[in-house]
C-alpha cells in the first residue's frame, strides 16, 4: 500500500469513528446514508473506473438487494442476518450475471443503454406487479439477528455495521484492483482488442467484474434497507443510477478513493443546496443549484477532485516556467 | 527441421459481395520466415486476422500445431502459441512499458481467481517480462510510459509484447511501418534472431526488407495468391512482375 492510500484510510477511519461522539442524530443518519452510496459508488468504479465498463443500470442491483432483505425477513419473527446478507448479495449478483452475460455482447453507447434497459425492467416489475408492494413500497418490520440476541439496529449500531462494510468493500477491491485480475481489467480498459491478441477471453473477465460489481452494489442495497426499514420502488429508478454516475465522476475516475470522495462530497452538496438557512427560499431549487455545480466541476476538473492535485501541480509548474523563462529583448 | 506449425488451408473470407480472401493457402514452418507481400487491399491484413483468429473465417481451415483451431476463439490460439502484433501501434499508452510486457506475460499465467495475490508476487510474469524488454533492448525505457516512446520504440514495443506470450508462431503485421532506415534496420537483425525458435508470418511493403530475411514469399492480388515461392523465384515470376510492378518484360 502506497503512503497516501494509508494516510486517505486513516483520516477517513478516524473521521468515521470520532464524528459520532460529538454529532446529532441527523448527522449519524447522514453519513451511515452517505457511506452507503460510497460503497454503492465504489461498486459502480469497478466498472466504469477500473474496467471502462460505462453501467447505467446500477441502480437494479442496489434495489434487488434491498428488495430481496425485505421480502425474505420473516414477518413474525427475526431473521438471522447470516441468512439475509448473503441471500441479498447472490440476488444481486445473480441479475448482474443475467444482465452482464446479455449486455456484455454489446459495446459503447449500445452497453449503456442495454444495462439501462435492464434496470427500467427489473424497475418495473417491481413498480407494477404484486410482488414489490407497487409504488408504496415495503416496510421491514423485523431487523436480522446477528445473532443470539444481537439485533441489527439502532442508529449508532447500524452506522457502525455500514463503517465495517465499507471498509472491508473498500480493502476487497483494494486488494483486487493490484491483483493479476485487476491489472487485466485495466488492460480491458485500455485496449480489449490487444488482450484479446494476447490471450485473454476479456468476455469472461468483464462478466466477472460486474458480477464482482452487482454484488457489491447489493450490499449497499441491504445496508440501506437496514438503514430506513423501509424500500420504495424509486431505489430501482434510473435517477439513482445516474446519481452514483456523477458521484464516482465527481470524485474522479480510475481510483477507489475518487469514489468514496465524490459519495461524500455529492451528499454534502446536496444537503449545502438543500439548507433554507444558506439559500433561503432558492432551496426549493436546489436541483438547479447542484447541476449547476456539477457542470462547473466538470468543466474545471476533467479528473474529478482527486485528480485536482496532479491538476493544480500540472499548471503551477506550467506557470512558474512561463515566469522564470527571460524577458524578450528588443534589437 | 520442416515442422509446419501454422496452416491455412483454402482460407476465405467475404465481406458482403466482396471476397476479401479467397481460397488461400499458407504454411508457415518452424525456424523460417514465410512474408506476404501485396499491394493496398489485396487482403493481408484480413489473412492476419483469419489466422489469428480476430475475423471467423468464411470457408476454409487453420491448423495450429497440429490442431484444428478453425472455430477457436482469439485468445484461445494465442494462449496455444499465437502472437500477433498489430499494423497500427496497439499497445497500453497509459502503462509503462514494462507493465505493458507483464500483461502480456500474465496471459499466459492468468490465475484471476487468486485476488489476494497482488501483480508483483507473480514470479512468472515479472521475469518473463524482463527477459523480453532485454531481448529487445527497451529495458533501459522500462519504466517510461508507453505512450510517451517515439515512434520506432512503440513498433520495438509491439513486437516484444508478442513475445512476451511466450508464442510459437508470430504473425507480424507491418512492423517496419514507419521506421527510418536504422531502425529497419535493427529490426530485420532482431528477426533473424528470433527465426531459429519460431515461424513467422511477416506481412510487410518494404520491398528490400522482405527480399533480405524472408525464406519463403507469398503474393497477393484482390485477395488470391497468384504466387509463392523463395525470393528468386518471385523475382523473376512474370505474373508478379506484371500484377506488382506494373511491367511487362
Amino acid at each position: 500500500m502506497k503512503k497516501s492510500q494509508l494516510f486517505f484510510l486513516l483520516i477517513l477511519a478516524s473521521v468515521l469513528v470520532f464524528l459520532p461522539q460529538i454529532s446529532s442524530e441527523y448527522v449519524l443518519d447522514w453519513l451511515t446514508k452517505t457511506m452507503i452510496f460510497a460503497i454503492f459508488a465504489l461498486s459502480l468504479e469497478l466498472l466504469v473506473g477500473q474496467t471502462g465498463l460505462i453501467c447505467f443500470g446500477q441502480s437494479a442491483f442496489f434495489g434487488i438487494g434491498a428488495y430481496t432483505a425485505v421480502l425474505f425477513s420473516a414477518k413474525v419473527d427475526h431473521t438471522y442476518l447470516g441468512y439475509l446478507l448473503p441471500l441479498a448479495i447472490f440476488a444481486a449478483a445473480l441479475y448482474a450475471l443475467i444482465v452482464g452475460a446479455l449486455s456484455l455482447r454489446t459495446k459503447g453507447v449500445y452497453f449503456i443503454m442495454v444495462t439501462l434497459a435492464f434496470a427500467q425492467m427489473a424497475y418495473y416489475v417491481i413498480h407494477d406487479t404484486p410482488l414489490g408492494g407497487g409504488t408504496d413500497g415495503i416496510y421491514l418490520y423485523h431487523k436480522p439477528i446477528i445473532f443470539r440476541d444481537l439485533v441489527l439496529e439502532g442508529s449508532t449500531f447500524i452506522y457502525f455495521f455500514t463503517t465495517i462494510s465499507l471498509f472491508l468493500v473498500l480493502g476487497f477491491l483494494g486488494l483486487l484492483s493490484s491483483s493479476r485480475f485487476g491489472r487485466a481489467l485495466v488492460g480491458i480498459k485500455i485496449n480489449e482488442l490487444r488482450m484479446r491478441a494476447i490471450g485473454f477471453e476479456t468476455y469472461w473477465y468483464k462478466l466477472v467484474a460486474f458480477v464482482i460489481s452487482g454484488a457489491i452494489a447489493g450490499i449497499a442495497g441491504f445496508l440501506f434497507a437496514m438503514k430506513d426499514g423501509f424500500v420504495n420502488p424509486e431505489i430501482l429508478s434510473w435517477h439513482l443510477s445516474g446519481t452514483v454516475l456523477m458521484m464516482i465522476i465527481l470524485g474522479g475516475l480510475g481510483h477507489l478513493r475518487g469514489a468514496v470522495i465524490g459519495a461524500f462530497t455529492y451528499a454534502l452538496l446536496e444537503e449545502i443546496f438543500r439548507s433554507e438557512t444558506i439559500f433561503g427560499s432558492f432551496s426549493k431549487n436546489w436541483h438547479l443549484g447542484l447541476g449547476l455545480t456539477l457542470i462547473l466541476s466538470v468543466a474545471l476538473l476533467p479528473k474529478g477532485l482527486f485528480g485536482m492535485r496532479d491538476q493544480l501541480q500540472k499548471s503551477l509548474s506550467l506557470y512558474l516556467a512561463n515566469f522564470k523563462k527571460p524577458p524578450k529583448t528588443k534589437l | 527441421m520442416n515442422q509446419v506449425l501454422l496452416r491455412g488451408k483454402n482460407l476465405s473470407r467475404q465481406w458482403g459481395g466482396l471476397l476479401a480472401v479467397n481460397q488461400v493457402n499458407v504454411e508457415i514452418f518452424f525456424g523460417k520466415i514465410h512474408a506476404v507481400i501485396g499491394t493496398n487491399g489485396a487482403g493481408k491484413s484480413t489473412l492476419i486476422n483469419l489466422l489469428a483468429g480476430e475475423v471467423p473465417l468464411s470457408g476454409g481451415s487453420v491448423e495450429l500445431l497440429e490442431q484444428d483451431v478453425s472455430l477457436w476463439s482469439e485468445p484461445r490460439r494465442a494462449r496455444l502459441g499465437l502472437g500477433k502484433s498489430f499494423q497500427k501501434n496497439t499497445i497500453f499508452p497509459d502503462l509503462s512499458v514494462f507493465e505493458n510486457c507483464r500483461l502480456a506475460a500474465q496471459a499466459r499465467h492468468q490465475r484471476p481467481w487468486k485476488f489476494w495475490e497482488t501483480i508483483n508476487s507473480c514470479t512468472y510474469s515479472r521475469t518473463q517480462a524482463q527477459k523480453v524488454l532485454l531481448k529487445t533492448g527497451l529495458h533501459v525505457l522500462s519504466e517510461k510510459k508507453a505512450g510517451l516512446l517515439s515512434h520506432g520504440q512503440k513498433r520495438q514495443l509491439e513486437v516484444a509484447m508478442c513475445l512476451a506470450t511466450n508464442p510459437k508462431v508470430l504473425l507480424l503485421d507491418e512492423p517496419l511501418a514507419g521506421m527510418g532506415a536504422e531502425e529497419t534496420n535493427r529490426m530485420l537483425n532482431f528477426l533473424n534472431e528470433l527465426r531459429p525458435e519460431h515461424g513467422i508470418l511477416l506481412v510487410e511493403h518494404d520491398m528490400d526488407a522482405v527480399f533480405q530475411v524472408a525464406d519463403m514469399i507469398t503474393v497477393m492480388v484482390n485477395g488470391a495468391v497468384i504466387a509463392c515461392g523463395t525470393p528468386p523465384e518471385i523475382k523473376n515470376n512474370k505474373d508478379v512482375q506484371i500484377a506488382y510492378l506494373g511491367v511487362a518484360s
